[in-house]
């Protein structure tokens, strides 16, 4: 844009979140049967704040013993308390976690962003809000499923085994328990090694709800807890988010048992730009498609497909507002961009901006300079990639987005389709004709047309192909969670 | 006049998205005081009431030229917004301070009378001394598709203003759809407005963020096509300086730092003055302030 | 509530402030404008209130308000909806003493009271859950031969009146207002003449629950003088009558008529029926079309 004459320009200011009210112990225990325990391994584990890599607490490393005595409690708590509870009281239980997770919203929002990097106004105005909403929305479950399942007479499947990511800590535990508690199984979670802390914090909110002992088990850990959960012979379902190499062999490690399993793993979803879409609000939907918490997404708009009459128009805007995103500490009201998770997450997108380069693909990146300490990446763009590039075909799980033109919608839905992966994709054209057209075409579990990474509690979440199967969220989520008599 | 060249579709939930994403930036410190600064910087102070008088306008006037003295370093208002009838009394009170005179014209705020009147009426403002003229568009004409209307009338306008700065009015709270808002916007900048406006103020809705936002874009295609700026001037309903630099924000972020000065920006208002004043005075002092400690004018 | 024929110490004497029963429009509680009431006494015969008779023209302020509720009440997110559907449990569950105790002065044993408050409860936060999912389980996608998308969705049938059941002070007035909100209509509702009180108590809990004024109205009075005007108002778009005597049935059914309202006449057995029919018996079906275009290449279609 037009540079000032005399070098006036409005920078903001710095606009820090209080952290003075939130409470983080120094060190957490596993939350088993309602009470925080030690672990048996008697190891624990740092976790830090990605933004400035200082440690935030310790948290129990649990093993295989302590898997046991979870899954063990949750049994114990199905069969003697849960299974036997009228279902409305049940959804009186999941209301309460609801309201108060509403009340402490401010909280959980702010060590969200400390423990995992994603910006506060994400964490505030998303997050935490939209896994409140879950819990809501699932609580009028409880006594209704059989409006869900008509003539089935549904029943629970009993103890449920869960893993959740990094890039959604909270959100994906209430994606994972409401629905479990609604449908009336007890639960064992094991959170994300890198973000535990939240967690944590709803375990002692389940424990003030007062929610029986046992129903909800959290246990902190890494790969061997959740492997130790994913085989623990008295599970009766496992759920897992996460990458797609991990859920296969999950999925390897179930075969020939009689657990029921779901996932929900990664994706290279294409946003697709017509030449009759409205321009300036697609290019906003690009910019939540994929610098959305840092685009540490599964189901971000990764592969951009622009018509090419319009290509021009749309980089140019593209890349003017990619300008004015602001990268820096996530607990500043005014920060875009927050931090990498990990410095593992940063070097697997650096090994991939590498391979961009070497691969020859022009490449934009913007925002201002980086802190020092912590993990931090630049929103990218790589223009003109080829389908069969590296970067076009490999889930980067960054702010990085590859495009490509195209000349026509069967060419477009061809492409965008030409993948293993299948969790989601964007269609923007102003012609209602045109887009089911396309939404009826793509290979995706969920479209979206002129908007992107919409999320609703009332909305069914999953994928086609190697983006997994099942579920979450909506009417269609619930089945994941029960057997039929 | 190609109107197909002109049409964009516009997705209103988009806007409204992108403008709820501008509100959550949150304006601190330094960057609070330097931005209302600005804001009031960029106020056209307006008077346009039936009742309006010399003695008025004298208020008016002086007002805009001491917005507080008990606060030093304070720049004045870019302009004060009067009828015709009240240029000249606006003018032997604005003396050399710099305060600009705008004046509506074009049988404002209706403007449903033909070409001649608005003619003369702009003539009036300028004869009268005005440094810019508000005209208003024919949205009656616009309604019934006779774009090439609405073109020529702008451009007849404009070259009455001679070098005089025009600002036009597109009424937005009339045109029905934001897809509107962005064809209006263009006809108006390619038969020569220097400013699009949002709104007269006489009816409800006058500017929103909305409005405003698809009509910066415009601004922003015509500069990415034409290399040339044009200004904009949302006005009415923005009466408190948080909204204020919430369009502030939204301003640098869609066109850029070049566009924070009252030369491509105003803000058609009465009482955000003097809210912006007690905003500035509660960041020296750390108190929240009164309505009484601000003259009214 | 202290009766005053009590002798009391004059130095000891600590009188209670007595409530005065109104009637609930838009949000705020009015007296009837047609200045009659009736005294209503307890089981011991003392008085313990006056009850507003309410008339026509309170009817009509009431459906006024009720119109100008109703579009902004459909239009709020059935998120938010629920939301506001359950803070009334939340209200409601805060005043069980008071509610047990208007319903023993007037007959109820304190067993029944009990019993049939925390059912009013339970009923209310039931509905809350209903209101983000009776559209997922009673719209459908329908898969016509054409090249459309075709879908069918249920919409408020507008403004309701309702005439609740007799015999019930709590549950009885749940059942007629709180499946009707949830489903997006706004409500007039004609407490239970026999226990007048608990309607209007109640009408306090809706007034501290984020319910917008409008949306709830609750009127007290006869049955036999109102009958003609809730059944014979033209903007009143569904009438609902509990227990309805049969001559009237014949009456009100002729009236409502004139504008072709839809009518439900309910027996007392629907008193303890909890399911989403009471919400999608209030509701109007949308179909709605539009092209999916085809073009070389496969079929698109649903």
């Amino acid at each position: 844009m037009a540079k000032k004459d005399n070098n006036k320009t409005w920078a903001l200011s710095p606009a820090p979140e209080s952290t003075s009210h939130i409470k983080l112990n120094k060190k957490y225990d596993l939350f088993i049967g309602g009470k925080f325990v030690a672990p048996k391994s008697k190891k624990y584990f740092k976790t830090i704040n990605p933004a400035n890599e200082e440690v935030l607490a310790e948290v129990a490393m649990a093993n295989s013993a302590d898997v046991d005595a979870a899954v063990k409690t949750a049994r114990k708590a199905y069969n003697e308390v849960w299974s036997k509870l009228h279902p409305k009281e049940r959804a009186k239980y999941i209301f309460r976690i609801a309201r108060l997770l509403q009340e402490r919203a401010r909280e959980f929002a702010i060590i969200e962003s400390m423990d995992g990097g994603k910006p506060i106004r994400e964490s505030r105005d998303i997050d935490i809000p939209v896994a409140a909403a879950h819990f809501f929305y699932h609580a009028g479950w409880a006594d209704k499923l059989e409006y869900a399942f008509p003539t089935k007479n549904p029943q629970p499947l009993g103890v449920v085994g869960q893993i959740i990511p990094w890039n959604f800590p909270l959100l994906m535990a209430s994606w994972k328990i409401a629905p479990a508690l609604a449908a009336g199984n007890t639960v064992v979670l094991k959170p994300a090694e890198t973000t535990p802390l939240t967690a944590l914090k709803l375990a002692e909110l389940i424990r003030d709800a007062g929610v029986p002992d046992g129903v909800v088990n959290i246990i902190t850990g890494a790969g061997e807890t959740g492997k130790a959960l994913v085989e623990h012979p008295d599970v009766d379902k496992i759920a897992f988010t996460g990458s797609t190499a991990v859920g296969k062999m999950i999925q390897r490690s179930l075969a020939g048992t009689s657990k029921k399993l779901t996932l929900e793993l990664g994706g290279k979803a294409a946003n697709i730009i017509f030449e009759d879409a409205a321009i300036d609000q697609a290019v906003e939907g690009i910019i939540n498609g994929i610098f959305f918490n840092q685009g540490h997404v599964c189901c971000a708009g990764s592969r951009l497909f622009v018509q090419e009459s319009v290509a021009d128009q749309v980089i140019r805007r593209l890349e003017h507002r990619m300008e004015s995103l602001i990268i820096g500490d996530p607990l500043d009201k005014n920060t875009d961009i927050g931090a990498i998770n990990s410095k593992g997450q940063l070097e697997t997108v650096n090994k991939y901006l590498e391979l961009g380069r070497k691969e020859g693909f022009e490449m934009f990146q913007a925002g201002n300079d980086v802190p020092k300490k912590g993990f931090w990446c630049k929103p990218t763009l790589f223009k003109n990639v080829a389908q069969s590039s590296i970067i076009s075909k490999e889930e980067i799980f960054g702010p990085v987005l590859v495009m490509q033109t195209f000349r026509t919608i069967d060419e477009v839905i061809d492409k965008a389709n030409n993948t293993p992966y299948g969790l989601s994709a964007g269609v923007w054209t102003d012609k209602g004709s045109k887009i089911f057209n396309l939404t009826s075409r793509l290979k995706a579990g969920v479209v979206w047309a002129n908007t992107f990474n919409k999320f609703d509690p009332t909305s069914p979440f999953g994928g086609y192909k190697e983006s997994g199967f099942g579920r979450e969220g909506g009417l269609q989520g619930l089945s994941a969670y029960v057997k039929f008599n | 006049m190609d109107i197909k060249m002109h049409q964009k579709p516009i997705d209103q939930v988009g806007v409204e998205e992108r403008c709820a994403r501008f509100k959550t930036r949150s304006i601190k410190t330094d960057a609070k005081v330097q931005g209302l600064k600005m804001a009031l910087n960029m106020i056209d102070l307006t008077t346009l009431e039936g009742k309006d008088t010399p003695g008025k306008v004298r208020q008016l006037c002086y007002k805009a030229m001491h917005l507080h003295d008990e606060y030093p370093g304070l720049p004045t208002v870019a302009a004060v917004c009067v009828y015709p009838s009240m240029v000249e009394s606006a003018r032997k009170h604005l003396g050399n301070s710099g305060v600009k005179i705008a004046s509506v014209a074009t049988a404002f705020p209706a403007g449903q009378t033909d070409l001649e009147i608005k003619l003369a009426d702009t003539k009036q403002a300028i004869e009268a001394g005005a440094d810019e003229i508000d005209m208003v568009i024919s949205r009656g004409k616009f309604h019934t598709g006779d774009y090439n209307f609405v073109f020529d009338e702008i451009a007849a306008i404009k070259e009455a203003c001679g070098k005089k700065r025009l600002k036009v009015i597109l009424e937005t709270g009339e045109l029905g759809d934001l897809d509107n808002v962005a064809l209006a916007s263009r006809i108006a900048i390619d038969a020569g407005a220097d400013f699009i406006k949002t709104s007269t103020g006489k009816i409800q809705p006058a500017a929103t963020m909305e409005v405003t936002l698809v009509m910066l874009e415009v601004i922003r295609d015509y500069y990415f096509e034409t290399g040339k700026m044009i200004g904009m001037k949302p006005a009415g309903g923005i009466s408190n300086s948080k909204l204020a630099l919430h369009y502030l924000i939204m301003l640098k972020e869609t066109l850029g730092d070049a566009w924070l000065t009252n030369e491509w920006f105003r803000f058609g208002a009465s009482s955000l003055a003097n809210d912006i004043l007690k905003q500035l005075v509660k960041q020296t002092t750390g108190v929240y302030q009164s309505g009484n400690y601000f003259a009214l004018d | 509530m202290k009766n005053s024929k009590t002798k009391t110490p004059v130095n000891t004497a600590d009188l209670s402030i007595n409530k005065t029963y109104k009637l609930f429009i838009n949000g705020a509680f009015p007296r009837t404008e047609s200045g009659r009431y009736v005294p209503i006494y307890n089981t011991a015969g003392d008085f313990i209130a006056n009850i507003c008779v309410g008339s026509r023209k309170d009817f009509r302020n009431a459906v006024v308000a009720a119109r100008a509720a109703q579009q902004s009440w459909q239009d709020r997110s059935a998120y938010n909806k629920s939301q506001i559907v359950y803070r009334i449990a939340e209200m409601l569950d805060q005043k069980r003493d008071t509610f047990v105790k208007e319903m023993t002065d007037l007959g109820y044993t304190k067993a029944k009271a009990e019993s049939e408050f925390k059912t009013a409860v339970d009923t209310v936060v039931y509905y809350a859950g209903w209101c983000d999912k009776y559209m997922q389980v009673f719209s459908n996608v329908n898969p016509v031969a054409s090249s459309h998308f075709n879908f069918s969705i249920p919409e408020p049938t507008g403004v309701v009146a309702t005439m609740a059941i007799k015999t019930s002070a709590l549950l009885g007035l749940i059942q007629a207002i709180i499946p009707a909100i949830c489903g997006g209509n706004t409500v007039v509702v004609l407490a239970s003449d026999t226990y007048p009180t608990s309607a209007i108590t109640f009408a306090e809990v809706l007034a501290i629950s984020d319910v917008p004024a409008g949306i709830v109205n609750i009127l007290t009075g006869n049955r036999d003088e109102l009958k003609s005007h809730f059944a014979s108002h033209m903007d009143v778009n569904a009438l609902v009558v509990w227990d309805a005597e049969k001559a009237h049935a014949l009456e009100m059914g002729n009236l409502a008529a004139d504008s072709v309202k839809r009518v439900k006449f309910y027996e007392s057995e629907t008193l303890t029926d909890f399911n989403p029919y009471l919400i999608m018996d209030l509701q109007e079906i949308k179909t709605t079309w539009h092209p999916i275009q085809n073009i070389t290449g496969s079929k698109a279609g649903y």
